[in-house]
């Protein structure tokens, strides 16, 4: 037993986070939500390029195969970043399409997905009726009864309190029938699973970039003739932040190494938390700074939230553990 | 990364576990702060020590099966799992043996370690005054240099279980001319029932005598049970709380056991459109799960030769805030048999309501966090 990431899973996650560093995400986010997806493209094509989107496609269809653990440390730093855009979505359509094991579809969309020059976005069933971004990706929608449609276009634009967050209702009329049947649903809920444990990895990564920015600012804001950094009340606030923060990485690390239903509930569970408290802990030690659009730690106090929300939210996760519970432990 | 064990460490898993299944109480032992129960404890303890689990991870020598921290985590999986008793030797065990294993001679250990081990001395904590408590290094008992040894003066207090222990361990003031506080102490050890010593139970909460205040007159103490160089107390004190805060005291097998208990009781009597309170067992559910996971990873960490550090803090923060919430749920799923004193949850809840205030108050311990894991400034302290 090695519950510790490899040294190349580290080196990922590094290599990841230096390129985000310098690819000026915030910026990006500014466009995407002001409608040019421009920016953030050209940060996609970069992350393409290390391979990431890869991650969630088998071999056979230009991907490096479905490797949930190397993924959820790269949506680390996707979240840490706050890159803008369906990145969850995106994986999710590519495990419902490698689920479904149909060789056209995967052929059509699989490569593409890969490579990252084809986003895609997904609702199902059970899950949010609105779509992510559906207007810069290939809008994939499953109803009720088990029917995997392309949406030809989008329905009407919806605000989200997070600009960033592009949603839309799926267009009525469904779009091209791409497959029907049990199998769809069965697909549809390993995607789901999918979707959440890779949310909640972008999750932890909201919430570590919301403390690292929080620290920094506390060290050199001064009050009182002093830095707050050194008020009790404040340093005990960031203690708890990453308190949570520290308690929430493990399960999503075992999460993503075995995917069950009751694992990936509590990851998402305590990601989400963590991160949407990491929010309200950095709004109220920046002050009122931290309550203006201008400063860049908007782009995260703003995504906390929807995010600890998406994919299922912090009730349907602890109904989910508790489901899952066999009768006895061990 | 991976959780799965080896196949050795589930043969060891499987053999503690026999083990276990044939040999703890089929009833629950009688609260081990009364006297009676504290007996019966000891036995459980001479008993465990008998077939050599009383002390897994120490040398054999000592009496343990030097088995690492990893069979050690799952052992204590095991031993919680089973119903098995809480342990009456546990100060001596996580937090003088560390101590020992660190700083003592190995003339000491060989003279300490086997009756702590077998449950024959159990040991109590002497560090606590009445003017010392967070800022312990402000200590005012003092040891005096006599022929051949010491003799210590002064009052500690609040000692686990010293109101029936044999032996405790403290830091005593040797020099108080030194020009710092944490300067002049020195560690040493020393027999509850030698001449000058006063022992005075303390009912905690609930009335039993879990601690107590030692009331020390021109106490004796031979050179011999001075632990490392006199003047280095507060170093050599220092160098084990972590293993108080961290995972020794309070190991995951514990909480896994206690949420598994828990998840019992809400499906035999919880209401199903109370979903507040399902919430609250499932976090439960969820914490104990994390805990343990978070130490697996620490667990790894330390295989590869990482010391305890400053993330024992975050550690015990964490549990003692878990196990209040744990037990505040059971009570709330029992109603109104939550207030019967005999009642399963109600001793573990009062003693879990100490867990922010011993081992260092969380107060103290988000300082550390704030100060050395996030690099905050010290403030006024
Ligand atoms: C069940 C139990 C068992 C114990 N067993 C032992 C034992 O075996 N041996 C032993 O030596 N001791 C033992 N203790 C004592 C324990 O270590 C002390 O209670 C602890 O160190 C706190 O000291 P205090 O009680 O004097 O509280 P104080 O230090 O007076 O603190 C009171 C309150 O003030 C807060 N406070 C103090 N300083 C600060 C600060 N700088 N910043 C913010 N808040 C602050 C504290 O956090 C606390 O909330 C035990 C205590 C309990 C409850």
């Amino acid at each position: 037993m090695r519950f510790l990431p490899t040294d190349e899973q580290s080196d990922f996650a590094r290599t990841l986070r230096s390129l985000l560093g310098s690819a000026e995400v915030p910026a990006a986010v500014r466009a995407w939500a002001d409608g040019d997806a421009g920016p953030a493209r050209a940060v996609w094509s970069r992350l393409a390029g290390t391979g990431l989107f890869a991650l969630a496609v088998p071999e056979d269809y230009e991907g490096a195969g479905l490797l949930p653990l190397e993924l959820s440390l790269g949506f680390v730093e996707l979240g840490r970043a706050g890159v803008p855009g369906p990145v969850v979505e995106s994986a999710a359509v590519s495990v419902l399409l490698t689920e479904l094991a149909d060789e056209a579809l995967a052929k059509r969309f699989l490569p593409g997905l890969a490579q990252g020059g084809a986003p895609a976005t997904l609702t199902l069933p059970g899950g949010s009726p609105y779509a992510l971004d559906a207007d810069a990706a290939h809008c994939f929608t499953v109803s009720a009864a088990g029917e995997l449609r392309l949406a030809a276009g989008h329905g009407a634009r919806l605000g989200s309190t997070d600009p960033a967050r592009r949603l839309s209702l799926p267009p009525a009329g469904g779009g091209e029938l791409l497959a029907a049947g049990p199998a769809v649903i069965r697909a549809a809920g390993v995607a789901g699973r999918w979707a959440r444990l890779l949310t909640a990895a972008q999750c932890l990564g909201v919430g570590e970039a919301l403390l690292a920015r929080t620290v920094e600012y506390v060290k050199q804001r001064t009050q009182f003739g002093t830095p707050i950094g050194s008020f009790q009340a404040v340093k005990h606030r960031l203690a708890d932040t990453l308190l949570d923060l520290e308690f929430a990485r493990p399960l999503v690390w075992a999460a993503a190494l075995s995917p069950g239903p009751g694992e990936v509930a509590a990851a998402k569970l305590a990601a989400g938390e963590a991160s949407y408290r990491a929010a309200m802990t950095a709004l109220q030690l920046h002050g009122a700074v931290g309550y203006t659009e201008e400063l860049d730690l908007s782009l995260w106090l703003r995504k906390a939230r929807p995010l600890r929300d998406a994919w299922g939210s912090p009730s349907a996760c602890r109904a989910e553990v508790l489901r899952s519970l066999t009768p006895a432990r061990r | 990364m991976e959780l799965a064990h080896t196949a050795d460490v589930e043969a060891f898993r499987a053999e503690a576990r026999t083990w276990l299944r044939a040999h703890v109480p089929a009833r629950p032992l009688p609260s081990l702060e009364t006297a009676e129960g504290f007996a019966a404890h000891r036995e459980w303890e001479a008993l465990l020590h008998a077939d050599r689990w009383s002390v897994v991870s120490w040398p054999e020598e000592y009496g343990g099966r030097g088995v690492d921290i990893v069979k050690w985590l799952v052992f204590e999986e095991e031993y919680w799992a089973a119903g098995a008793p809480g342990r009456v030797a546990q100060n001596g065990i996580s937090l003088l043996a560390p101590t020992l294993f660190d700083h003592a001679s190995a003339q000491q250990r060989a003279r300490v370690l086997p009756s702590m081990a077998s449950g024959e001395a159990i040991w109590a904590q002497a560090w606590s005054e009445p003017e010392s408590g967070s800022d312990l290094a402000s200590l005012t008992s003092r040891a005096v240099r006599t022929a051949g040894g010491w003799l210590l003066t002064g009052q500690k207090t609040w000692s686990s279980r010293a109101a029936f222990a044999d032996r405790a361990f403290g830091i005593f003031r040797t020099d108080p001319d030194a020009p710092k506080p944490h300067q002049g102490l020195t560690y040493l050890m020393f027999d509850l029932r030698a001449p000058g010593v006063t022992v005075r139970p303390i009912g905690r909460l609930d009335g039993k005598p879990a601690f107590a205040e030692l009331f020390l007159d021109q106490v004796f103490v031979p050179d011999e049970d001075v632990i490392g160089e006199p003047g280095q107390g507060w170093r050599i004190a220092m160098s084990t709380t972590g293993n108080e805060r961290g995972l020794t005291l309070r190991s995951p097998g514990r909480f896994l056991a206690a949420a598994d208990r828990l998840v019992g009781l809400w499906r035999a009597q919880g209401d199903p459109s109370d979903t507040a309170l399902r919430d609250r067992v499932a976090d439960a559910v969820v914490g104990a799960r994390a805990y343990e996971l978070y130490t697996w990873a620490n667990a790894s960490r330390f295989a590869a030769g990482a010391a305890i550090g400053a993330e024992s803090s975050l550690n015990k923060v964490f549990w003692s805030q878990y196990d209040i919430a744990l037990h505040e749920t059971a009570l709330d799923l029992l109603g109104p048999d939550a207030e019967l004193a005999e009642g399963e949850w109600a001793e573990p809840w009062v003693f879990s309501l100490a867990g922010p205030i011993y081992a260092g108050t969380n107060e103290i311990q988000r300082d550390i966090i704030a100060e050395r894991l996030l690099g905050l400034p010290k403030g006024r302290r």
